[in-house]
């Protein structure tokens, strides 16, 4: 927002409140209510109003305060920023943001804590990211304003306050559709994405002590995927395990499985696995309900050991 | 050419005048020749199956044109919908251009042919008609008149749409944005009492779309939507207030539709012909021709001139554009992402 003046934000409880989760704190102050706008509740028009405004030159991030709450904006979003560069024939673009923290595991129940990516990762003419770590956040967002398409920021609200990295004040960005290998392996190749990175991470270094490596790989952009990661990845271990915390069915994991069905099947040792959410509508409240939801590392373990002994 | 409400003669743009004089009212009469004669023959092309569907303009004319007359073309945006054809002529689109929409052919300007007629975007002139889904563009034009704030220019976006939009949960959230912002809107409902075959009663338990104006903190009019005088003064009005900081303003205008929904509709199914007869009374057309013979401005010569210069202009798109090649899918896959 300092570099370019066509950036602003709007939201709901992003001025004076700094956003629920802080996310803008300071910015009201910094850049003024002509550039940080409170918005009535109402989830559609913060999408359409950023459309409309990315149309004509400026470039919006509008947060959503929870995924939960994203829905109003399908129409909009889907329906509409989607398509307006293909139906125009190239003449308008939509260069916008559309933040909102999502995932569970945080004591939010049924609506604060959906994961919500695969909706808008099925829709060509979006681009949807969901970054693991504070050093990609800062990378993949800047990259996210920068670009002349609309992208879905979707950060998990517990990587919030569970993971602490180094960010460096200085610039850079992290290219959109570049998935990162965050642990180089042999054995065994995991394809994760947001908070389950770190589950993964932890379950991989278990696994290292009982003598399997494993390659961990973050998607970090789910769509466009960066199948060239992915394939290179599984063409060296043989063995393909998907971790996301969204529910199975319809999900991330069965696109990345397919990639790899299709362009890497003489590679394979063992078969293309899936780990995932539940398919129960969304999350309980109550603690063991809400475990039995959440993948943790040992489950992602048990995971990984089964897939290993093929 | 910004006026902030001051008067002035000025007609050196076919709008954004701020006054209608006589060239002004007969400059509006030919468009309105030209759109009504345009529209019948999109329909027949469509009855002849060159056109695959058609939405007619018939009996909105006088709430386009007095609309788009008082505003700026190139300065304000208009965020339309798909019944808005003489609005695209009057801001500079022309017949065959319009038509190489309706028939889908190559080089049609606002998407490639990639959309249904008349929509797309013709950028310079300020068209944007995005969408098939009813309403969606007026909160997209709240947006449109908040980045024209934030980058200091003083355009009005006009927004039309029709009775059936203004159910929608979408256009509620426009206004009580816009008004809450004071942005420069124009909320521009063209009410011709039909939402395909769904009537005005079954629409709203209110007396009107306009009197919702006040539950926003927003002026609203009704205005005769025949009487291109009556929407000239209020778009006229409602501009000025955006120009002035003042904040969005909902117009109401009153039209007829003379057929149904779209070609594909068939309204003997929902609404009594009588009913169609007793509306042609009120027909823009003849309301503005009657206007301009009373001012001595139009002559049975001039008049049948004006209505043979439309069929030979329409005459000659039609050759051009039925003669057009279709557009190959070469660039099928373009213009998904930014290259």
């Amino acid at each position: 927002m300092q570099r370019d003046e066509r950036v602003f934000i709007l939201g709901e409880d992003v001025g004076a409140r700094g956003g629920v989760f802080l996310a803008t704190d300071g910015f009201l102050e910094e850049f003024g209510e002509e550039r940080v706008i409170d918005t009535p509740l109402a989830e559609a028009s913060i999408a359409a109003v950023a459309i409309g405004a990315a149309i004509h030159g400026m470039r919006p991030i509008a947060e959503i305060e929870f995924a939960d709450f994203i829905w109003p904006t399908i129409n909009q979003i889907v329906g509409e920023a989607a398509k307006v560069r293909y139906g125009t024939n190239g003449q308008l673009h939509v260069p916008m943001v559309l933040r909102a923290p999502q995932g569970g595991g945080v004591r939010g129940a049924l609506y604060h804590s959906q994961s919500v990516e695969a909706f808008f990762a099925h829709t060509p003419g979006l681009k949807v990211v969901n970054p693991a770590t504070p050093y990609d956040a800062k990378g993949l967002l800047k990259s996210a304003i920068r670009d002349e398409d609309p992208v879905i920021f979707l950060e998990h609200k517990r990587t919030y306050r569970l993971v602490r990295g180094e960010v460096p004040d200085e610039e850079y960005t992290i290219p959109l559709s570049s998935a990162d290998v965050k642990l180089e392996g042999e054995d065994l190749s995991v394809i994760t994405y947001g908070l389950m990175v770190h589950h993964c991470l932890e379950a991989a270094q278990t696994l290292a002590d009982e003598g399997v490596s494993v390659e961990v790989v973050d998607l970090r952009t789910l769509r466009p995927l960066d199948s060239e990661t992915i394939l290179e990845s599984v063409r060296k271990t043989g063995k393909a395990l998907i971790v996301h915390e969204d529910s199975k069915a319809g999900g991330i994991g069965g696109e990345v499985a397919s990639i790899i069905g299709e362009e890497a099947f003489e590679y394979l040792d063992g078969p293309v696995t899936r780990l995932a959410g539940p398919e129960v509508p969304a999350m309980p409240f109550s603690p063991a309900m809400e475990a039995m939801y959440m993948l943790d590392a040992d489950k992602i373990a048990d995971a990984m050991r089964k897939l290993a002994a093929y | 050419m910004a006026d902030n409400g001051s008067k002035s003669t000025a007609t050196e743009s076919p709008h954004g005048v701020t006054r209608l004089d006589d060239e002004n009212m007969l400059a509006m009469y030919r468009q309105m020749i030209l759109c009504r004669t345009l529209d019948e023959r999109i329909w027949m092309l469509n009855r002849q199956g060159k056109a695959a569907i058609v939405a007619s303009a018939q009996g909105h004319e006088a709430a386009q044109i007095g609309s788009a007359w008082a505003l700026r073309k190139g300065t304000d945006q208009f965020y339309i919908y798909y019944r808005d054809l003489a609005t695209l002529l009057v801001l500079g689109m022309t017949p065959a251009e319009i038509m190489a929409g309706f028939l889908a052919k190559e080089g049609e300007p606002l998407s490639g042919a990639r959309q249904f007629p008349t929509h797309g975007a013709y950028p310079e002139y300020g068209i944007i008609n995005l969408s098939n889904v009813v309403a969606t563009h007026v909160p997209q034009a709240v947006g449109a008149a908040l980045a024209a704030r934030m980058q200091g220019e003083d355009a009005v976006v006009i927004t039309n749409f029709g009775d059936g939009a203004s159910s929608m949960g979408e256009v509620h959230e426009a206004m009580n944005f816009a008004s809450v912002h004071k942005l420069p809107v124009i909320f521009f409902c063209e009410n011709n009492k039909y939402a395909i075959s769904v009537p005005l009663a079954k629409q709203m338990a209110v007396e009107s779309v306009a009197s919702r104006a006040q539950g926003y903190g927003m002026p609203g009019f009704e205005v005769d939507g025949c009487d291109i005088v009556a929407v000239f003064e209020a778009t006229s009005e409602a501009a000025n207030r955006a120009r002035r900081g003042e904040g969005p303003t909902l117009i109401e205008a009153s039209v007829e539709r003379y057929l149904p929904h779209t070609s594909d509709d068939d309204d003997t199914r929902y609404r009594p012909s009588e009913e169609i007869e007793e509306a042609r009374k009120r027909d823009p057309v003849k309301i503005l021709a009657d206007q301009l013979r009373q001012i001595g401005a139009l002559s049975e010569d001039l008049d049948q001139e004006i209505h043979q210069e439309a069929r030979q202009i329409v005459d000659e798109a039609t050759d051009e554009v039925d003669s057009a090649p279709y557009p190959g899918t070469e660039e099928f896959f373009k213009h998904v992402y930014a290259p």
